[in-house]
């Protein structure tokens, strides 16, 4: 029940991109066709998932024990680019086509601060290992499931007459300023 | 001077540079606001005692202990003394049910357990709905009631609590985190 | 480029936010109200500058294979230092930006500007462009903070001139994509027409 409130919460209610703003440089650089946004969230799930768990580990085993918590950002953000490198050199090696399908993206991840964002979050929550990567996984969904919609509806607009001053970024941002208001009829769920 | 070629022992030497050079400025800076900080939460913590419980003789933070909640954590009960005589509790209690998740609140109960005053010490709710909390219009409603024989939930629940407009789960959170406070003043045998 | 174009840059012709459409993050989640906007502008301006000076500095001794990781460590140190500053002395403004100033780290302004700017310009060339940088974001955040409390709730810097609520969803999420959308086209329209 508790996981379950979890991914709720962090899916539709606290989307990440909707409600908190983690993320939102690749959410308006990526969200131009659905395939590349498909992609990008699937890189951006593995290194969540990933990152979340090293920090984690990190922060209880490394930071509380030493009392040196002060050092989180500079540890977490580190971690996060050596992570993103590592997986970038085993994909690489292990399974061409999929480095080949995310390989554009990873390189992008390490200044998206839904990273940072939920790994800080998560120590600020006091979640244990086990909701630490779920919500992390559930963030993930929630930043797709933004990027496939707003995706979507570029697609659409690129056949519109859109007033000049309008196009490109300011057009979009909008958009997402209704997706977030239709986004916030979820918050009686919880 | 000519640029450093990267060989692995340049990056090597160059980055454990660095990095030694950061790590001894944060600690420096650490050391230096430390104090700071702690006296800039401290000095909150008592702002907020005084501000629940009438006025004392005794030094609360000194007095302070702690008693188990029904979860298995424990909250912080700073007694508030005028010559030696109790005159109330000033409880820190929180909830993790708010809409953006932790609330803080430090809530003064008398010693025969209805509630003088409360002050929120963390939030981090909606901007002009949830974070109404903090204002007397809601928190006021509290004052006086002993929760005993006030029902601790929002009227939509069948409760007695006026809950803030469209900010009914906010509400619902800041008085789970009062009953948690008095809950657990109850099981600490403190009346 | 003469100094002063240099110094300028920033709050115009190159404005961070609202030409270069960077560090969107930070500028719709702390612009809730003026005096949050300019606090975040500040924090950033600060690590803005600090960053530029110390890389420019040490530009000619990093490898160019850990540029980005030596860059990270230099940014981090930084923010944790404002980090730090703000919990002991605004303690008040650091709960209200909240998360966003650690992740002043991952702000794409302060690394863009470390590769494009400081390591391959003079210390005070550097100095100045983290100066105009910084100053031209705390703007920006600035007046879309201002747009957005006066709409939302009736008050800039927290007086109030517009008696009642104000039209809340501005203050809320979907305000701040909104305000920001209309502010650039704006911008985008005066700059065509110039």
């Amino acid at each position: 029940m508790e996981y379950i409130l979890i991914i709720i919460s962090a899916i539709f209610v606290n989307n990440v991109v909707l409600a908190q703003f983690l993320g939102v440089c690749p959410f308006l650089g990526v969200s131009n066709k659905i395939t590349t946004a498909l992609g990008m969230t699937g890189a951006v799930t593995f290194v969540i998932v990933l990152a979340t768990m090293v920090t984690y580990l990190i922060q209880i085993y490394v930071l509380n024990k030493l009392g040196i918590a002060f050092m989180q950002t500079i540890t977490f953000i580190l971690v996060i680019a050596a992570l993103v490198q590592m997986v970038e050199i085993i994909l690489k090696k292990v399974s061409p086509p999929l480095y080949q399908a995310l390989g554009i993206f990873l390189p992008l991840i390490t200044t998206n601060c839904a990273v940072l964002g939920v790994a800080i979050l998560v120590i600020q929550k006091n979640y244990n290992l086990m909701q630490g990567v779920v919500f992390g996984a559930a963030t993930a969904v929630g930043f797709g499931l933004a990027l496939v919609i707003l995706a979507g509806i570029r697609e659409q607009m690129e056949l519109v007459n859109i007033p000049k001053g309008m196009k490109g970024v300011p057009i979009s941002l909008i958009t997402a300023g209704i997706l977030a208001l239709a986004f916030m009829g979820f918050a009686g769920l919880v | 001077m000519a640029k450093t070629e990267s060989t692995f022992k340049n990056m090597f030497l160059v980055l454990s540079g660095i990095s030694l050079v950061a790590a001894t400025t944060l600690g420096f800076v650490y050391e230096k606001t430390k104090v700071p900080i702690e006296q800039t939460n401290l000095n909150k913590k008592l702002d907020a005692i005084k501000q629940v419980v009438p006025s004392f003789t005794n030094n609360p933070t000194d007095d302070m202990f702690l008693l188990p909640t029904d979860e298995g954590d424990s909250l912080e009960i700073y007694p508030a003394k005028n010559n030696d005589e109790i005159v109330g509790y000033a409880v820190k209690t929180y909830t993790n049910k708010g809409f953006s998740g932790y609330v803080g609140l430090i809530v003064g109960f008398k010693p025969e357990g209805s509630i003088i005053n409360i002050a929120v010490l963390q939030q981090k709710e909606t901007p002009g709905l949830g974070t109404k909390m903090a204002e007397p219009q809601f928190k006021d409603q509290f004052n006086g009631k002993n929760p005993s024989s006030f029902a601790m939930t929002v009227k939509k629940d069948g409760g007695q609590v006026d809950a803030i407009t469209a900010a009914t789960i906010s509400s619902r959170a800041f008085c789970d985190a009062i009953q948690r406070a008095y809950n657990t003043l109850q099981k600490g045998g403190l009346k | 480029m003469n100094q002063l174009q240099n110094f300028t840059k920033g709050f115009f012709k190159e404005n961070p936010i609202l030409v270069l459409v960077l560090g969107t993050c930070p500028t719709l989640a702390t612009t809730s109200s003026a005096i949050n906007g300019i606090g975040m502008g500040l924090a950033t301006t600060f690590v803005l500058i600090g960053s530029n000076v110390v890389i420019s500095m040490l530009a000619k001794i990093i490898p160019d294979k850990v540029r980005i990781p030596a860059f990270i460590v230099v940014i981090a140190s930084f923010v944790t230092i404002i980090d730090l500053l703000m919990q002991a002395y605004v303690p008040s403004l650091y709960e209200k930006l909240g998360i966003f100033i650690p992740l002043i780290v991952v702000n794409c302004i302060v690394l863009g500007r470390a590769e494009a700017f400081a390591c391959k310009n003079t210390v005070l060339s550097s100095l100045i462009d983290g100066v105009g940088m910084g100053l031209g974001f705390a703007m920006a955040l600035g007046i879309l903070g201002s747009i957005r409390e006066l709409i939302g709730s009736g008050s800039i810097f927290g007086y109030k001139f517009i008696s009642g609520d104000g039209i809340l969803v501005f203050i809320l999420a979907p305000g701040a994509f909104i305000a920001l959308g209309y502010l650039i086209a704006l911008i985008n329209r005066i700059r065509k027409a110039n």
